[in-house]
């Protein structure tokens, strides 16, 4: 599903990522790790399509509408509702049965009674389960998460291995952390990113 | 068709977002007011009518420039355009729910600032000069959206926008001055194929805009 | 080049019944045009770039554009001689070309602006194309523009319209329009060989790295 050879990733004089090769078949879970300023998040960048590598070759088997990145941000407006936030997400990305499919995800991650609030009166643990609800939201084929576990409380965690866990079957992953310990049940693969 | 509907959906978002915040709209009101104050000073006694319609136009156009810079500042916090992006409907979309906002910003504006003119200012808003506004508000806001997009993505941001925008407004302040001052369907014309032109070019290019 | 640069120095004289403001026009003219033709060919790289993703392009395309800009800045300064000799005037509102030119000079002005203020990449590539492709859709409408602005601005008109030309001066007008674009076409081949070294350089150094 993703098929890197070579590929670089130059900003400015700067090389972010260099000589690098990936092979993530359909229905894996791939965990890249490394340091910080490794260029995880490039790489994860560069998969979903919102940066073009500057060397070498990638493809993605999947079109954007089937892509599920849950980015370093959360992406959402803040002076907007969370149900705002993801009701405008669902008409995007064509969400069947949208209404009951955000109702289900903001009961599923906790954020029910937070629904009607302001984005920006949220706290980080809450900001990172409203990103992962807009992530998860389409049901994605090819999911890649930029450290999806940061800011999570415990409860959160526990809401977050649950998730993967029931999707795990029914999409391809592509996972950056800096503890890959945790996703030893779940990973096929492993990739180390060096600086 | 899903395509019009997301431009809905987005620039229903824009006027929710600006309902909420309440920043640009109140700004770009006072701010064309002041001007107009401004310029009652600077204009010498007994000024002509064309100087008198030259000064509304440069108000109305530095008023959009006011209510432009504001234009993707929401997108700007989160980095929240990357999501837009990554939608898998087509990015012109961003661009033409956005320039509907902005349209509505500016019109809103202009609600207060002509009669403010009327008010202020001997020569009267006639029809003809209601419709040099509307069709340059067109151009304003399509051009402009697009450029507050690539200013966006600079390091110059609020700097670099007028000295993109301006050029660009020459011709549609030339349309607008002479529908009010000489009338005659010429500059309604020049107005016409300007927007037409640029909203085409406009929309075919947002995506390159926004996407690397 | 520089060799039909020069004969055009001393070939023009030879039309030199009208006196020097004549010659100026030789100059101004060709040199106006091959602006058009630098901006012309910066958007056609431009959309090189951004339709059939052609590597390259994108540096084509500015290097065009800042020719463009050196040109065009060479017609404002001989324009404004022109203007001078033939009118008194170092600057004239009603010379719609000059006008023209001065729109675009600030246009492609803002092109470096922009380039200069976003990092260098595909994304620097993209914004600087579209914008190309504004200038030349500006070119046509602010024309239009100026020329309509005129009526209302300035009723009465100095033509600026070149005499009408007979067939020696037509010729020499020719060739200087040819050495013209001959010129731009050196200065061209030789930045575009230079920021291509410069970036070859780079890259080299990169890979020592």
């Amino acid at each position: 599903m993703i098929r890197a050879r070579a590929v670089e990733k130059r900003y400015g004089d700067e090389r972010v990522l260099r000589g690098i090769d990936l092979d993530v078949e359909r229905g894996g879970f791939a965990v890249v790790t490394g340091a910080n300023g490794s260029g995880k998040t490039t790489l994860l960048r560069l998969v979903v399509g919102l940066a073009q590598p500057t060397a070498g070759e990638l493809e993605v088997g999947v079109p954007r509408g089937r892509l599920g990145f849950l980015a370093h941000e959360p992406l959402v407006y803040r002076e907007l509702t969370a149900l705002e936030n993801l009701d405008l997400y669902g008409r995007l990305y064509r969400v069947p049965e949208r209404r009951e499919r955000i109702g289900m995800l903001l009961e599923r991650f906790r954020l029910w009674e937070a629904r009607r609030q302001r984005v920006g009166s949220f706290s980080r643990g809450m900001l990172q389960r409203l990103a992962l609800c807009r992530a998860f939201l389409h049901e994605p084929d090819l999911y890649v998460l930029d450290e999806p576990f940061t800011a999570l409380d415990a409860e959160g965690a526990e809401v977050l291995d649950r998730e993967l866990a029931e999707r795990r079957e029914r999409g391809t992953f592509l996972v950056a952390t800096h503890a890959p310990a945790r996703f030893d049940s779940l990973a096929t693969a492993q990739m180390a990113l060096v600086r | 068709m899903s395509y019009l509907s997301d431009v809905a959906a987005l620039a229903r978002k824009d006027l929710r977002l600006e309902l909420r915040a309440r920043d640009t709209l109140p700004a770009m009101l006072l701010f064309v007011i002041s001007t107009l104050v401004v310029f009652h000073f600077t204009l010498p006694q007994g000024g002509s009518r064309l100087a008198a319609f030259g000064l509304l136009w440069v108000a109305l156009v530095f008023t959009a420039l006011l209510g432009l810079t504001r234009c993707f500042a929401a997108e700007r916090e989160g980095e929240v355009l990357d999501g837009l992006v990554l939608a898998p409907s087509d990015r012109s979309a961003i661009w033409l729910g956005k320039a509907i906002a902005m349209l509505v910003f500016l019109v809103a504006a202009e609600a207060v600032a002509l009669p403010a003119f009327a008010l202020f200012f001997d020569p009267g808003i006639d029809g003809r000069t209601l419709l040099g506004v509307a069709l340059a508000d067109l151009g304003i806001c399509t051009v402009g959206t697009l450029l507050a997009g690539m200013a966006a993505a600079s390091r110059a941001r609020e700097l670099l926008l007028p000295l993109l925008f301006l050029p660009l407004a020459i011709p549609i302040v030339i349309g607008g001055v002479g529908t009010s001052v000489a009338g005659g369907g010429r500059y309604v014309e020049l107005l016409v194929l300007y927007d037409a032109i640029f909203a085409i070019i406009c929309w075919a290019s947002f995506e390159y805009v926004v996407t690397e | 080049m520089v060799a039909a640069v020069a004969m055009i120095a001393f070939f023009a004289p030879e039309d030199a019944d009208q006196g020097l403001s004549q010659k100026i026009f030789y100059f101004h003219v060709p040199i106006a045009l091959t602006a058009y033709a630098c901006f012309g060919w910066g958007a056609w790289k431009a959309l090189l770039h951004l339709w059939k993703r052609r590597p390259g392009a994108d540096l084509e395309s500015y290097v065009a554009v800042h020719q463009g800009v050196i040109f065009g800045a060479l017609t404002l300064v001989t324009g404004s001689i022109w203007a001078k000799i033939s009118w008194g005037v170092w600057w004239a509102w009603s010379s719609n070309q000059l006008v023209l030119f001065l729109v675009l000079f600030l246009f492609y002005a803002a092109y470096f602006m922009l380039r200069f203020s976003v990092e260098p990449g595909p994304r620097r590539a993209n914004l600087s194309a579209v914008y190309a492709l504004f200038g030349v859709a500006l070119i046509p409408v602010s024309f239009l523009a100026i020329r309509l602005a005129n009526d209302f601005i300035h009723p009465t008109v100095f033509t600026s319209h070149g005499p009408q030309m007979s067939g020696r001066m037509f010729a020499t007008f020719c060739v200087s329009w040819a050495a013209m674009l001959l010129l731009v076409g050196t200065l061209y081949h030789v930045e575009l060989a230079g920021k291509r070294l410069d970036s070859r350089l780079r890259e080299l150094r990169e890979l020592l790295a």
